[in-house]
């Protein structure tokens, strides 16, 4: 018995945007296939949240290709693009300040259970849409916070319950955006450890700043430097590739005493 | 008060949509049922025929507050055009009742009802543009929409009825066990019965998925694109909704006045219905409720005593914008927790002081503005006026140092009382915030 080839999860080719005359994104292409994990790393400007925007279909690319499982879905607005199975985060916390953890967790799980804009159902009497987000809200470990508002929730709450609307809907294509920016270390090591959890078998991209972070959790890592993929490849690969470690880590030598250095 | 203490530990977290999973408990129950038995009881408590007025028209402004805050309390959007939705309600209703006159077999008590259905036709129709942006956006559309349709009253007599309106007579139709909406009372529990009924739909509404999505695009229009849902399709079938309420509120005025003018439509009523959502407080369900009722009295009697009543509007709406943008609503209900905790007891000789500081200031400031009134409307009538059974000389130098004189005690005195009760309203919510903890480690 033969399968037809799985397309991969997620394809970009010869991806572009220019913001007025200045190229952002100079020509990306890259295959991450289903289940792959995937850490974007790159200098500050380098258009890495930018390449997330395209992707999750909140700004529209200049040219090139976007395939979600083999499908273009360049033009799509963001909910069409997270309704065909693609979630993403924000690297500023993005939830619903003013409604409860738990509710929080239901709106993003609503529209996957099929309910739509409806208002001739009670949400109370959606057994499987309450029972889905108090689930979630236990392997995100906030099931204490149930009934507080998210706006007064911690920093780190926040971060967490950020990754809960974004895996809420099921998507199987995940974009995090610096999950952990402005966490402590420990904090740190906690969420990845969770990020992990959540995500088991799904494909992951994740934009980080911490090396610690990306190594520890990634299969493959993507360098962005000035809107082009310096190189795509094993974390091994990367970490020995000299054209990154000049434009990213810093000079050959230091970086990877550094890398290894942080590794030990 | 063990109950009270309960329910606020649950409505402490529960606020701002954070309900249900549970069962319909007791307390929601008791609610209700006191909501329909004072709706049912009120007109023989208060049995003269302004009363039934008065009443009948605090059942329409309870509707149509509560359809504006559905836009403005769980959506977000702050429109300056709701009475094009109740206004227009207005006008297909009295038509409606015209053809009802004339024949048609429509029972008079449906006539509201085609006025909400044709409302919500009118926003499907300009609705979408209007709900294509949120906040300011939407802020500026809804006011040229309102401006749009306010001039096309104007330019269409034949459907609006020109300067002079459109009339028409309730008292039509079949008239099934009698009624026949002639007294005023019958169109009062007509009025009740929607009232009551538009109140639990709305109330429903807050509670479906639909309702939740409104109050997450409110927050943050962003992220619920990122969950699957198009913002923009989640406020229009909102505001569709709320056009819908408001205009059965439009067709209940358009029975109890028998007349509809322009009016209906124009940016004064918009305002006038931001203004008294806001008023009895947008942060809570309810809160529109207590500002359709506030709308009315200032209306009809306010505006009995004085003719500065708008001045005095202003400085109300002024002052609740600073002090307390919650609206009544919710003063009431952080009292109510105060209460739950025992702790409103230390607080009352505060709110003593601070209401009788308050009415000496308002008794001198508004000495003031009533002499300034009668200076400018009343000339002819020589300069004594009566204020509160004293007599003041417009012209004179001791009535306007005495008015002067009170003003500034009572302003310098309330000052004083509101440091003390800041700092004691400050103590008695830390105590609360300390107890509430204490429970819950317990």
């Amino acid at each position: 018995m033969t399968h037809a080839p799985q397309p991969p999860a997620l394809q970009l080719q010869d991806l572009r945007k220019t913001f007025g005359k200045t190229p952002i994104i100079r020509g990306i292409s890259m295959t991450v296939p289903a289940g792959e994990r995937v850490g974007i790393i790159g200098p500050n400007g380098a258009g890495k949240s930018t390449l997330f925007h395209l992707i999750s279909g909140r700004i529209e690319p200049t040219s090139g290709q976007i395939a979600l499982n083999g499908q273009s879905i360049v033009g799509k607005k963001p909910y069409e693009i997270n309704r065909l199975g693609l979630s993403r985060s924000f690297q500023i916390t993005n939830i619903f300040p003013k409604l409860s953890v738990f509710e929080n967790l239901r709106c993003g799980v609503l529209w996957s259970l099929g309910y739509k804009y409806t208002f001739l159902k009670f949400l109370m009497d959606l057994d499987d849409a309450n029972d889905r987000a108090q689930e979630l809200m236990e392997s995100i470990h906030l099931d204490k916070k149930r009934d507080t508002l998210a706006m007064n929730l911690t920093y780190a709450e926040q971060r967490t319950l950020e990754i809960g609307i974004t895996i809420a809907g099921g998507a199987q294509v995940i974009l995090l955006d610096e999950p952990t920016a402005g966490m402590s270390k420990l904090e740190t090591r906690h969420f990845i450890k969770l990020i992990r959890e959540v995500t088991e078998g799904k494909t992951l991209l994740t934009v980080e700043h911490d090396m610690d972070v990306v190594f520890g959790l990634a299969d493959k890592i993507a360098v962005v430097v000035y809107g082009e993929l310096l190189a795509f490849d094993t974390p091994e690969a990367v970490r020995a590739d000299a054209r990154v470690q000049e434009a990213y880590l810093g000079s050959p030598v230091t970086s990877t005493s550094a890398v290894s250095a942080q590794e030990a | 008060m063990p109950f009270l203490t309960s329910f606020f530990l649950r409505f402490e977290t529960r606020r701002a949509g954070a309900y249900m999973v549970h069962p319909m408990d007791l307390g929601r129950w008791i609610i209700w049922g006191t909501y329909a038995l004072i709706l049912l009881l009120v007109p023989l408590v208060f049995t003269s025929s302004l009363s039934q007025t008065l009443l009948s028209q605090m059942g329409i402004a309870i509707i149509v507050c509560l359809s504006y805050n559905m836009l403005l309390g769980q959506g977000g959007m702050l429109s300056f055009g709701h009475a094009v939705y109740s206004g227009m309600g207005a006008f297909l209703a009295m038509h409606t009742l015209n053809l009802v006159s004339d024949g048609w077999p429509l029972p008079v008590s449906l006539t509201p009802l085609v006025g909400g259905l044709c409302s919500a036709l009118v926003a499907v129709v300009l609705g979408w543009v209007t709900t294509k942006k949120a906040a300011t956006p939407f802020a500026m559309i809804t006011l040229g929409v309102g401006e749009l349709v306010w001039a096309m009253a104007l330019m269409f007599p034949e459907f609006f009825g020109g300067e002079g309106g459109i009339s028409g007579n309730r008292v039509a139709g079949s008239k099934p066990f009698g009624i026949s909406y002639g007294p005023q009372i019958q169109l009062y529990y007509l009025i009740a019965a929607y009232t009551f009924v538009c109140t639990a739909l709305m109330y429903a509404f807050t509670r479906t998925p639909l309702g939740r999505m409104l109050n997450a695009v409110r927050d943050n229009p962003e992220r619920v694109a990122f969950v699957g849902y198009n913002p923009q399709v989640v406020r229009y079938i909102s505001f569709i909704i709320a056009a819908f309420f408001a205009g059965i509120s439009g067709g209940l005025a358009a029975l109890n006045f028998e007349i509809v003018t322009s009016e209906v439509v124009s940016g004064y009523r918009s305002g006038a219905y931001l203004l008294f959502t806001f008023l009895g407080g947008a942060t809570f369900f309810f809160g529109p409720i207590l500002g359709g009722i506030l709308m009315v009295l200032a209306f009809v009697l306010l505006s009995e005593f004085t003719k500065a009543w708008l001045l005095y509007l202003g400085l109300i709406f002024l002052f609740m914008v600073m002090y307390a943008p919650g609206g009544v609503a919710a003063l009431l209900m952080m009292n109510l927790r105060l209460a739950a905790f025992g702790h409103l007891r230390r607080l009352w000789t505060c709110y003593l002081g601070l209401a009788g500081t308050a009415l000496v200031a308002l008794v001198g400031a508004a000495a003031m503005v009533e002499m300034v009134y009668h200076l400018q409307l009343n000339v002819a009538m020589g300069p004594e006026l009566r204020f509160m059974g004293a007599t003041l000389n417009a012209h004179g130098v001791s009535s306007w140092f005495g008015a002067v004189y009170t003003t500034v005690t009572g302003v310098g005195l309330f000052e004083l009382c509101r440091r003390e009760f800041v700092r004691q309203w400050g103590q008695a919510n830390e105590d609360i915030e300390q107890e509430i903890k204490r429970r819950e480690t317990a």
